[in-house]
């Protein structure tokens, strides 16, 4: 082989190897370019976070001191097509004249509803069995920590409830 | 007639079916025997979905305010709806089984071994995305089941360490399981996952073709990476036959069967009962899931709740792990069941653990048995004290946990001859301070009450 066709042959080499590099890193920045609004529009649950916001739940007159009742809460901004998923269901007990507790009805173990015994005044979850008394602590069963609570206070003559995310693990 | 030949002469031509294309369709393989049409069959199962899914994505409507009267149009209203339910949803069970037949006769007779070991790996996969695409289906139902299975899958992901909550907001997808949930699992369950899976599926059966079908494994005939190849090319030479139709009529007669068995539930049973619609308030729901999940749901309630969260995260970790390695340990060597105990133990381990545990999943004797009420022939003669605590006894949710006459729970002991055993004043403590997982009573139970409970308790003897 003469000088001329070996510079030549590395001189193609050396092409290829950079059109090799250029097409895998151009490819590269394409699928990264395209992935950043697809991935972000995936994941606006976490980008956009609803705040709480206090909602009436009734007057203190229509609950009764000593009693847990289910309470249905409506999300403050669902979407158009939620449908019955709008809303959410709570257990509110009454303490006192101004006191109130707000229970989450999801079981600490799997997130089960949990259903309220009024004569045995415990909580039954329907899943694997597990028990919490009037206060959420655990009884008995798989279930980890005390039924999940949320914020409820009085004004005026309304109980409000502060909304939060479904207390699906953390809590 | 003359014309027509030539446009097949043209088509031939341009697509390449006679000189691409049929040569794999007739290639040669091992004479083997009927189980192994079972990797073909779980491939029609899955083109049976396929088309299915598509037939109902005609009418479902993936949003909460519609879903549920969308399955029930397509049940009830829609010409054969019914029927076509019925081949998706007895389709999935057909095609989860003949996956893990073909697992299981795959590992049997060693066929994942030198130089198959990436066709295992994509069938592990094909195996997982199968087992997700029949959990976010049973989703798409939106009844009260497929409402709180969500809550119940968000909160088995809340147990991942680090990551965990943010699993959960990915999964649900906003403040509460609703509007943004279903479409997610929607796009789940009929583009993301199929995407991958044809991916997937064309990767398997260019590997099978690359490799070819392995040969039926003959004892003492261990796998030698060094001589394999040539060894299975001598043996196509030998005595191999076409794949189509020489084996393939066998893939053919037992496609033919299975559809037929799956056609036949279809048409008598339908699809299943879609219960009540999912509704966030309505609290007297019994979640369970469809027959594949309830080992999982079994060991959920079995798991020491100190391990739970161990369980919950890694056992499918450690499964899928185990999965991964298998060809990695055993690349090479025998390959024929007869020399390897310890793959029959496995499989029959892993079978008869899965059918226990499904067992206990279906009859879930720890849950609670809510509504149930002391029977006559328990309450009908009690006077006094006794009646009262009889009484006592169904509303205190005594009975939801334990058997009194052949009624109530299971997850306590049964207490029909509870007086046999203990006495009053073992009772006594019994009730108030709990344990063994049992509340304590002490606070909840008035003293007239508990000594109604306790005398009807103590007469609960065998006589």
């Amino acid at each position: 082989m003469t000088d001329r066709a070996q510079t030549a042959t590395a001189d193609l080499l050396d092409r290829r190897a950079f059109l090799n590099r250029l097409s895998l890193l151009l490819s590269g920045l394409i699928g990264l370019v395209l992935s950043v609004p697809i991935l972000a529009y995936l994941l606006t649950p976490l980008l956009r976070r609803a705040p709480g916001v206090w909602l009436n739940i009734g007057t203190t007159d229509t609950f009764k001191v000593g009693e847990t009742v289910q309470v249905a809460i409506e999300d403050p901004s669902p979407l158009p097509w939620a449908g019955e998923t709008t809303r959410t269901a709570i257990w509110l007990r009454r303490d006192g004249q101004t006191d109130f507790t707000a229970f989450a009805v999801n079981c600490t173990h799997l997130a089960c509803p949990v259903n309220w015994q009024a004569q045995a005044k415990i909580f039954l979850c329907p899943c694997h069995g597990g028990v919490f008394y009037g206060d959420g602590r655990v009884a008995a069963g798989p279930p980890p920590r005390p039924l999940p609570r949320y914020d409820v206070r009085v004004q005026g003559a309304n109980v409000q409830v502060l909304t939060r995310r479904v207390p699906i693990g953390g809590d | 007639m003359k014309l027509l030949k030539r446009a097949w002469a043209w088509l031939d031509d341009r697509i390449g079916w006679s000189s691409a294309i049929w040569p794999i369709v007739v290639h040669p393989v091992p004479k083997v025997n009927w189980w192994y049409v079972l990797g073909s069959a779980t491939l029609i199962a899955f083109i049976v979905q396929v088309v299915t899914g598509v037939a109902l994505a005609f009418t479902y409507v993936p949003a909460p305010n519609a879903a549920y009267e969308s399955l029930d149009f397509i049940t009830n209203r829609a010409v054969f709806g019914n029927v076509v339910r019925g081949l998706h949803y007895w389709g999935s069970s057909a095609m989860v089984v003949l996956a893990f037949a073909h697992l299981a006769h795959v590992f049997l007779i060693g066929a994942f071994k030198f130089p198959r070991e990436v066709n295992w790996l994509t069938g592990v996969v094909l195996l997982g995305m199968t087992l997700a695409m029949a959990f976010t289906g049973q989703l798409l139902r939106w009844n009260q089941d497929a409402y709180w299975a969500v809550s119940l899958m968000a909160s088995m992901a809340s147990r991942v360490p680090l990551v965990g909550d943010l699993l959960v907001d990915i999964i649900i997808a906003g403040q509460t399981v609703g509007g943004a949930t279903l479409t997610r699992f929607y796009a789940t369950h009929v583009f993301l996952i199929p995407a991958a899976m044809f991916v997937l599926v064309g990767l398997h059966l260019y590997l099978v073709i690359r490799h070819g079908v392995s040969e039926m494994p003959r004892p003492g005939r261990p796998v030698n990476p060094k001589t394999y190849r040539q060894e299975y090319d001598e043996l196509l030479h030998r005595d191999g036959i076409p794949f189509w139709p020489d084996f393939a009529w066998k893939d053919v007669v037992f496609a033919l069967v299975t559809g037929s068995l799956v056609l036949l539930l279809a048409v008598v049973l339908g699809a299943p009962e879609l219960g009540p619609q999912a509704n966030p308030t309505n609290l007297e729901a019994h979640p369970k899931p469809d027959w594949y999940f309830l080992w999982l749901f079994a060991l959920l309630s079995y798991a020491p709740p100190a391990l739970e969260s161990l369980v919950i995260v890694g056992l499918p970790l450690l499964l899928g792990i185990l999965l991964v390695i298998v060809p990695f340990t055993a690349p090479a060597g025998e390959r024929s069941w007869k020399r390897r105990p310890w793959a029959v133990a496995t499989v029959v381990f892993f079978g008869l653990s899965a059918g226990a545990l499904m067992w206990q999943g279906h009859r879930s004797p720890w849950a609670p048995v809510l509504h149930a009420e002391v029977p006559a022939s328990v309450s009908g003669d009690l006077r006094g004290d006794a009646a009262r605590g009889s009484a006592l006894f169904a509303s205190e949710a005594c009975l939801a946990c334990h058997l009194v006459g052949g009624a109530g729970g299971q997850r306590g002991p049964d207490l029909t001859f509870v007086g046999d055993r203990l006495t009053r004043e073992q009772l006594i403590w019994r009730i108030l301070y709990g344990g063994n997982n049992m509340p304590a009573y002490g606070q909840m139970l008035s003293p007239d009450d508990l000594d109604a409970l306790v005398a009807f308790l103590s007469e609960r003897r065998s006589r």
